[in-house]
């Protein structure tokens, strides 16, 4: 019993790659930017995006090294930033085909970003590791490339396009959640629940101090936990609410 | 600026990245049965997306006002059902569109 989804192939995958390694461009651009403007050899930041893969973390991450942050701090922070992925990955765990090899699974784990797991989830039926090679490889280009320029040719972008193409990887988790949230009154729910508790966190003295790693924690236990209680899924797979 | 001191960071950053994401897919082979937890984990993508969308959208542009065309261009689009790449261009666009017309309507100066 697999309803495993033979279409999803690594082409697709890295189609499908495309609109999160434009999104990438502009924000490994800046941080390349930043990196190097703080002293960080072009190389080094470079590496930080080919190790990492992360926009808060690293950003953080580069704050701390550069204003000397104890290893410590370096560790937890990250932590604290990344905290999320670990919510993300226990729900792609479930998506993906259950005959995929531990150690496949440990490398595609690399690339668990935000918007490459939004991408997978959003595919009907099982992710192969063919489709999320594929999906993580452009992306993966982006980020890379994008920091190398922002490294080394500062004004390559001019920031009248940077600016805008800012708004890119959010335009892309819209084009994900609104089209479900307009057919499912539970993805409704969510999406409104955990866009409010959001705002909260954001405007409100005092919590706005949290960390924006604890803060989208803290929205999806609410949330999703919320419309689990509400409107839990009939089918075992749990596809009604991810598909 | 100490080089070994920073590649030392470097690796815990990368390390701590991977552990987070990789050990739940290591250890999560099995499919849950859990009504509750699978509801929860299939709500979990909308409310992460949503939460990191608003209102951080607002600021990611060089203004707010440009910010709330690109918002609205894309749920527009979203909701006629067009893909990612088209909703994020259009977003895109809009934003560099309307970034070179407020400030000729007075609206924004930049």
């Amino acid at each position: 019993m697999s309803n495993s989804n033979s279409l999803l192939t690594l082409r697709k995958g890295l189609y499908d790659g495309l609109p999160i390694c434009l999104g990438y461009l502009s924000v490994s651009f800046t941080f390349g930017m930043m990196a190097t403007e703080n002293g960080l050899p072009a190389w080094v930041a470079l590496l930080i995006s080919m190790t990492n893969l992360t926009s808060a973390g690293q950003f953080a991450g580069l704050a701390l090294i550069v204003s000397g942050g104890l290893y410590l701090e370096v560790a937890v922070t990250t932590f604290v930033i990344n905290i999320r992925y670990m919510l993300m990955s226990l729900s792609l765990s479930q998506k993906l085909d259950p005959r995929m090899s531990t150690w496949k699974r440990c490398v595609l784990a690399f690339g668990n970003t935000d918007e490459i797991f939004a991408v997978a989830m959003q595919q009907q039926g099982e992710v192969n590791a063919q489709y999320l090679t594929g999906l993580i490889l452009t992306p993966y280009f982006g980020w890379a490339a994008g920091t190398l320029l922002g490294a080394t040719a500062t004004g390559f972008l001019p920031a009248s396009v940077r600016s805008a193409l800012g708004i890119a990887i959010y335009g892309m988790f819209l084009a994900i959640i609104v089209p479900p949230a307009r057919k499912l009154r539970p993805v409704a729910v969510t999406v409104a629940l955990a866009a409010a508790v959001s705002c909260v966190f954001r405007y409100t003295p005092l919590l706005r101090n949290l960390s924006a790693g604890w803060v989208i924690i803290i929205c999806a236990l609410i949330a999703a936990g919320f419309a689990a209680l509400r409107y839990p899924v009939d089918d075992a797979e749990g596809e009604e609410g991810a598909s | 600026m100490n080089l070994t001191r920073v590649l030392v960071c470097v690796a815990i950053m990368a390390g701590v990245t991977y552990l987070v994401r990789m050990l739940p897919l290591a250890i999560f082979r099995k499919k849950i049965r859990n009504r509750f937890v699978i509801s929860f984990l299939s709500y979990v993508p909308y409310a992460v997306l949503a939460a990191m969308t608003l209102p951080d959208i607002l600021y990611s542009t060089a203004s707010m006002l440009s910010a709330l065309a690109g918002l609205i261009t894309a749920v527009l689009l979203a909701q006629r059902g067009k893909g990612l790449l088209t909703v994020a261009l259009g977003a895109v666009a809009m934003v560099f569109l309307a970034e070179r017309l407020l400030p000729l309507a007075g609206l924004l100066n930049m």
